[in-house]
């Protein structure tokens, strides 16, 4: 840790002091904040984080280091913008460490701080709202400069950014220290996955329960994806606003009723869209591990994995959709289902990583949803 | 699923009295279940023999018993109320084992009663071993290799050449014996040789004669998830605890922080996975419960060490440490609520989900060794210590050092202990490296002078010191970084994670930084100054290594603005807006305290659990908010004990969970004087504790509601207090002040032997001795010298000892001008036994009415003339009809609790409207209140916990609990205080005598009824001349020392009944050691005073002239009616 002066300003004006770690620069992006206590790998390498300055809200960040199985891009680099904690380990102490966070994020070129009072940056970006800012060893005139300058989230397409060049086959499972999908699988199905910024484990859970999965980008149509003679189709999560994505939601609209589709997060949200659904900004949005959703055919409840901005407007899928999940909290939508076409989406992150493994069963829904189409 | 209408009537189990392994968490987790259960419109029964408690608070419960918590007493309960089911998963080890024993003896089935919260079946899975291991095995889950022996034969089988696994389970073993409480009797055996004694111990302990013998997980990382499950199969981790001190060291007695600091997120979902698995293989339908597991560093492997089936003492730490309040969703999940059905209290929002925090919380035990000579130091399977705090901070340094400045152990952080402990003489100890059972503790090696350690000395023995783990290692720790010894070599030694060495590490170098700073510029500068708070460094720590005062850093502070702000516990990390205002300190930019503008008033809690300080003061905490809130003041509580009523976050208007220092509590006077007024503090409840903090705070401008100050100073100081007792013409033993060895001898020969020695201004008799010869108070008094260092002062106190003077116990109050005595309570033990350890009664049962009255008129006349306002304890001495007073205390005293249940009159909440400026007339308060019934309240003692320590009373309390027998008789209410407190009376059989030359009169008495009564005498030589000089037959039996077959073969071959032994001198005491242990060890019952003997006949009598009448039961609402 260099130990130099930095600061965090948002756009608003509000400046935060803090020391200087990772790389040198100066970052910007939209402030957002996660609450989980574990995870900060997943947080740092997941996709949909692209283009954010990611605070964590617990205040011990660093500790185990950085290991070679946790990455959640397929890449294996981090997508966040920025990285903000209270305090950071100076060890990278858990027997899977290959390094530790600082030396990590200065070689992937992040800019981070630490010593930031991630409580009252918290309470912020609740009250007033997520925000742009910037963060580095500039004036604090520079970095409010800086944030205004930075493009709205809103509008804004991030799945260009985050999406692969080329389709490619992928056959990795949980491996030795993840949690499978729990049951016996050989289903055997092939399934496409159009990736607006995936995350690793929900292609490995694809493999658990048994899946040959083939990974396109984000701008492969539906008749590309015909061709690949899939048995369903999987709509990733994603960085951005849904409404930009307008490309993926023909996709999703030329494949509705077609082929089985499951979608998860920005899938959730493009699903919805292309049955004629509207979404809208959070104010803060909800990222973190322990968010509650009710099950409203089970009525049980499952803490779930989130990291999103965007929401579905639930009023908006009124005799378009079956909304099968909400929020328990805010009553939001996180769930849809189109029983006769086959497709259903959720909001949240079934793949967890970093998470509860609570809703890993829908990986296995997806599976039943192809073997029914298979048979009729 | 809602509430369930077919439940009308509740009956909830306490968990008795505080005993080690089972302390105040269970009055906290009961009383938030009987509120919740109220709440929701039950008639709740409550049952707990425990007095000192907010639980049995008469309006808190329909009904409520306090009586003995064993199976005929529950019948009689639940055949006279009838209830619909028992709730017993609040109630710890002791509620789910008697619900067990009711279900066996067919209670349940015949009264139609349901069990509620957890089935037997599940609480048999969970707590037999073997069903337990096996049910792990069905979900794929491991648990050490372990077998079940019921002799030292099959334990050697299985630890040296086979077991059903094939190989041999090979040294080091863990030995867990089964059904018991804190791990009581547990033990590992390092090597062949230490297996005998440990097994054999285990045995004994264990109710069912069997014990675990276990594969070892030593130095594996140790988690806890606190969970909870509910009708629908719902599940959430509420927090996740890891324990800094690694596997080997009971859960309760680690240093443990929360959330868990050293997992990966996948680590971490594979225990939340496992614990899912088990909660529904157990069958855990409601509720809250805690799994615990091992993990080891090295490979991430983890097995499941135990899961218990209710709350415990971590799911109160859980409780506090994120804001979720588990009893209390725990107690509506029982009768049938869903999680998603209920609220969140805090944030307004759903109680189905994760709490997760944005701090850093360290749970650190209190230890109290010093009471417990000869006992084993190290830290192992069963659990020592006697209480905890907790702390918060944003920072785990933070978090730890504050944690470490609340033990008030005299530690203002992880501070140096070098040039504090000789290390190369505790490297060296031979009670601390020994290994011991059934031994009489080792002679203190005499001190020889030697040179002032090299570094390599300290080094070296460090480096043995810190392998075993004790009380204060992890201070050794530190000594250990300061030394330079490098961090990976402590890993290798300790198995702390190197993250908790860091951490260390970092403090340590701080440290560095501060003096060197300070020494460049002169002072420090602001930065500093907020990195080295950041870091948890109190204002004295800083003061200590940059060589100024605590003052002086303190006025620094204030100038450059390094100033506490406070932050919220939230359950959420700030994701939504905190209703609830549960603070803590810390410093960052804003704080969040946001105080009202009301008129308020702050209450000083206790701090950890001690001997000599526990639950009894939280209990007037508790009342101290709950009286002054119904007169309209904001209530704030002040304390960092997560046991607690007090530290609930419903239970006063405002809650600061911090250290009970002059700092931390001076800057929350500030922060609440922002806005509104601040009426005063309330320092006379939270024990010495709070006291200690009354003069430097009124100095600091802090009103002081109540009695001054100075009236404390005027009751403490010996030569203000005989000039007190002067003017009013009372009086007192003959005393004297000494500060040094030779004026104690000085003093003791004018005042004549025997006399009593302790330190002034401690509680609990800390280091107080009667001495009955000069050789012995020289001993003695280097000890006692030593303890008043401690406590802060250099004074001890030699005192003339009034033998065989009965002492009595009054509780008083006073509005300045008036003063009502709330009870008079006789000690059943004489004088010399410290009050906080001899039953006392209520009222007395054998003083003359005259004197009693005479008592109360001094006690009047005491009050007055200190001015007290609230609560004042006196104790009093009588011999021969004269009537000593032995000490004032103008605070709310231990005995307090005990009193208002007795007498149905809320003494502490009366005090309390008193302080805040009500009259005793404006009250209603005239008269004291004479209970037609008699109430007898006994104490419970470690000592099983303890290994190689005597059980003999004396003038030091070492007892950590009570209970209380309330019946139309004394006798009656005495063998109810008796039962309730573990001992079963024989109804005949074979009783020992041997006492000294003085009681051998009142033995021929005992003799004589006991014989009566059909019990067989046996005494040693001198007692049996006595009993044969007043013709009364006796088989005289060997002294231990003189040789087999003595009174100890008798014993452990099961011929002794009932022990009554007194003894005088040192040289007897150690001689009759092993009666004393091994009556312990037997559970026979045991008598070391002639009065309690006397009291016991007087309960064999009585119930052998109606054996019914003592398991008769009332409710305190019947008892007290008024009330």
């Amino acid at each position: 840790m260099s130990g130099e002066r930095a600061y965090l300003c948002l756009a608003d004006g509000t400046t935060f002091e803090g020391v200087a770690w990772g790389a040198p620069g100066i970052a910007t992006g939209e402030v957002v904040f996660t609450t989980g206590m574990t995870g900060y790998q997943e947080v740092l390498t997941d996709p949909s984080y692209c283009g954010q300055i990611v605070t964590m809200t617990a205040p011990q960040i660093g500790n185990t280091g950085i290991n070679r199985d946790d990455d959640e891009s397929t890449t294996g680099a981090p997508h966040v913008a920025g990285f903000l904690v209270r305090d950071l380990s100076p060890v990278a102490a858990n027997f899977r460490a290959s390094e530790t966070l600082d030396a990590y994020l200065a070689r992937h070129g992040i800019v981070a701080l630490a010593g930031i009072d991630t409580r009252l940056l918290t309470r912020t970006l609740r009250d007033r709202g997520s925000q742009n800012g910037a963060i580095g060893k500039a004036s604090p005139e520079e970095l409010i400069r800086r944030a205004r300058e930075a493009p709205s989230m809103e509008g804004l397409d991030l799945a260009q950014r985050v999406t692969p060049k080329e389709p490619y086959v992928w056959t990795e499972g949980s491996g030795a220290f993840g949690t499978k999908v729990p049951g016996a699988h050989a289903a055997n199905k092939h399934v496409v996955c159009v990736d607006l910024g995936i995350k690793r484990n929900i292609l490995r859970s694809l493999v658990d329960v048994g899946c040959r999965v083939t990974v396109v980008p984000a701008k492969t149509t539906a008749a590309e994806i015909l061709d690949l003679a899939p048995d369903g189709v999987f709509v990733s999560n994603g960085p951005g606003d849904p409404a930009a994505v307008s490309y993926a939601i023909d996709t999703v609209r030329g494949l509705v009723g077609k082929k089985p589709l499951f979608g998860i997060c920005l899938g959730h949200q493009i699903l919805a869209l292309a049955m004629g659904g509207r979404t809208y900004k959070l104010k803060f949005g909800h990222r973190g591990i322990n968010q509650p959703v009710k099950d409203l055919d089970t009525g049980r409840i499952e803490i779930t994995t989130q990291n999103h901005g965007f929401a579905v407007d639930l009023a908006s899928l009124e005799g378009k959709a079956r909304t099968t999940h909400v929020h328990l909290n805010d009553g939001t939508s996180e769930g849809l289902d189109l029983p006769g076409l086959s497709a259903f989406s959720v909001q949240y992150h079934p793949e967890a990583a970093a998470g509860p493994h609570d809703a890993l069963y829908l990986f296995e829904r997806f599976v039943r949803r192809m073997e029914e189409a298979a048979r009729s | 699923m809602p509430r369930r209408d077919d439940l009308r009537k509740i009956l909830l189990i306490g968990s008795g009295p505080i005993i080690i392994g089972q302390a105040c968490e269970f009055d906290y987790s009961g009383t938030q279940g009987a509120k919740a259960l109220a709440a929701e419109g039950y008639e709740v029964i409550l049952v707990n023999s425990n007095p000192a408690t907010i639980m049995t608070d008469p309006e808190l419960a329909y009904r409520t018993y306090v009586e003995p918590l064993d199976v005929p007493t529950l019948t009689a309960i639940l055949e006279q109320e009838r209830p619909d089911a028992i709730l017993p998963t609040l109630g710890g080890q002791t509620a789910l084992n008697l619900a067990l024993a009711l279900d066996a003896a067919g209670v349940l089935a015949r009264l139609g009663i349901e069990l509620i919260g957890a089935s037997p079946a599940a609480i048999r899975k969970a707590e037999d071993r073997a069903l337990f291991k096996a049910a792990m095995e069905r979900i794929g889950l491991t648990c050490p290799r372990s077998g079940h022996v019921k002799s030292v034969e099959e334990a050697r089988a299985l630890a040296e050449t086979s077991g059903p696994w094939g190989a041999p389970l090979g040294y080091p073993v863990i030995v867990r014996p089964s059904f018991t409480l804190g791990g009581t009797g547990g033990g590992i055996a390092f090597r062949p040789e230490e297996l005998e004694a440990k097994v054999r111990w285990a045995i004994e302990q264990s109710p069912t004669h069997e014990t675990l013998i276990e594969e070892s997980v030593l130095g594996w990382k140790e988690f806890e998830l606190e969970v909870i499950r509910d009708k629908a199969d719902n599940f959430i981790v509420v927090c996740s605890i890891e324990n800094i001190d690694p596997m080997g060291v009971h859960t309760g007695d680690s240093i443990t922080c929360a959330p868990s600091m050293t997992l990966t997120d996948r680590e971490y979902q594979k225990l939340r996975n496992a614990a899912r698995a088990v909660m529904t293989e157990i069958g855990v339908e409601t509720g809250g419960s805690n799994v615990q597991f091992a993990v080891n560093p090295e490979d991430g492997r983890f097995v499941v060490i135990e899961m218990n089936p209710r709350v415990s003492r971590s799911s109160a730490l859980a409780s506090k440490a994120t804001g979720y309040p588990i009893a209390k969703i725990a107690a509506k999940l029982a009768v049938g609520y869903r999680l998603d059905e209920l609220t969140n209290d805090i944030t307004g929002t759903s109680a189905a989900f994760e709490p997760t925090i944005d701090y850093v919380v360290v749970k650190w035990p209190r230890f109290a060794f010093e009471k417990f000579p000869g006992a084993d130091r190290r830290l192992g399977p069963q659990m020592k210590s006697v209480g905890e705090v907790m702390s918060i901070g944003r920072t785990f340094a933070e978090a730890l050092q504050k944690a470490a400045r609340s033990l008030e152990t005299g530690r203002d952080g992880l501070e140096s202990l070098l040039g504090k402990v000789d290390y190369r003489q505790l490297g060296s100890d031979p009670n601390q490296a020994r290994d011991m059972l059934m031994d009489a503790p080792r002679e203190p090696s005499v001190p020889v002078e030697m040179p002032p350690p090299s570094h390599e000395d300290l080094v070296a023995a460090l480096e043995k010191i810190v392998g075993v783990p004790v009380a204060d290692r992890l201070f050794y720790v530190a000594d250990a970084v300061r030394l330079g010894i490098p961090l990976e070599s402590l890993y290798e030694a300790t198995r702390i994670d190197r993250w908790f060495l860091s951490q260390i590490d970092r403090i340590v170098r701080f440290e560095r930084t501060l003096a060197e700073v300070a020494k460049e510029k002169g002072a420090l500068d602001e930065r500093t100054l907020r990195d080295a708070k950041r870091l948890g460094f109190s204002d004295r720590s800083i003061a200590r290594l940059i060589g100024r005062t605590e003052d002086e850093v303190r006025a620094l502070r204030m100038t450059l603005g390094v100033r506490a702000v406070f932050g919220r516990v939230d359950t959420c990390a700030a994701e939504f807006v905190a209703k609830t205002p549960y603070l803590y300190s810390t410093y960052e930019r804003e704080s969040e305290a946001a105080p009202s503008g009301r008129r308020k008033v702050i209450i000083l809690g206790g701090g950890p659990n001690r001997i000599g300080q526990g639950i009894e003061f939280d209990y007037c905490c508790v009342h101290a908010a709950f009286a002054l809130r119904d007169l309209g003041f904001e209530t704030i509580m002040v304390n960092c004990n997560p046991e607690t009523v007090s530290t609930d976050y419903d239970t006063s208007d405002r809650l600061y969970f911090e250290p009970l220092t002059f700092e931390d509590v001076l800057s929350i006077c500030d922060e609440e004087r922002k806005d509104g007024e601040l009426v005063g503090v309330v320092v006379q409840y939270g024990g010495q504790t709070p006291l200690k903090l009354s003069v430097p705070l009124a100095r600091a401008g802090v009103p002081i509601l109540g009695t001054p100050a100075d009236a404390i100073d005027r009751a403490e100081d010996r030569g203000r207090f005989d000039a007190l007792l002067t003017k009013l013409g009372l009086k007192r033993p003959r005393a004297a002040v000494a500060s040094s060895v030779e004026e104690a001898i000085e003093a003791a020969r004018s005042i004549g032997y025997p006399v009593l020695v302790r330190p002034s201004y401690v509680l609990g008799g800390r280091a107080m001795m009667i001495c009955h010869e000069e050789k012995e108070l020289e001993a003695y008094t280097h000890a006692a010298v030593e303890a008043a260092r401690e406590a802060g002062t250099h004074t001890i106190l030699v005192d003339e000892f009034l033998k065989d003077a009965i002492e009595v116990d009054v509780d008083a109050l006073g509005d300045g001008r008036e003063v009502v005595i709330g009870g008079v309570m006789q000690h059943i033990e004489e004088a010399g036994i410290h009050s906080g350890d001899s039953s006392c009664v209520l009222p007395p049962h054998s003083l003359p009415l005259e004197v009693v009255a005479s008592i109360e008129e001094q006690s009047r006349q005491l009050a007055l003339e200190l001015g007290v306002i609230g609560l004042m304890n006196v104790q009093f001495a009588v011999k021969g009809g004269t009537i000593y007073v032995l000490e004032v205390n103008p605070r709310a005293s231990r005995t307090v609790p005990f009193v208002s249940k007795a007498t149905g009159r809320p003494l502490a909440k009366i005090a309390a409207q008193v302080m805040a400026g009500k009259t005793l007339a404006e009250l209603g308060i005239t008269d004291g209140v004479m209970p037609q019934h008699v109430a007898v309240k006994e104490s419970v003692f470690p000592f099983a916990k303890f290994p190689g320590v005597d059980t003999q009373l004396g003038p030091e309390m070492r007892s950590t609990g009570e209970v209380m027998g309330i019946a139309p008789t004394f006798a009656h209410a005495f063998g109810k205080a008796l039962r309730a407190s573990g001992m079963q009376l024989p109804n005949t059989g074979c009783a020992f005598i041997s006492v000294k030359n003085d009681d051998k009169p009142a033995a021929c008495v005992i003799a004589r009824r006991l014989r009566a009564l059909g019990f067989t005498i046996l005494a040693t030589s001198g007692t049996a001349q006595a009993l044969a000089r007043a013709r009364i037959p006796a088989t005289p039996i060997n002294k231990v020392n003189e040789g087999s077959p003595h009174v100890v073969d008798a014993m452990k071959a099961g011929q002794v009944s009932l022990v009554v032994n007194t003894t005088v001198g040192a040289r007897s005491i150690r001689d009759s050691y092993p009666i004393r242990r091994n009556a312990l060890l037997a559970n026979v019952p045991y008598f070391t005073t002639m009065a309690a003997a006397m009291a016991a006949v007087d309960v064999l009598e009585a119930s052998a002239h109606d054996a019914r009448a003592s398991y008769r039961v009332r409710s305190l609402q019947e008892w007290n009616p008024s009330t």
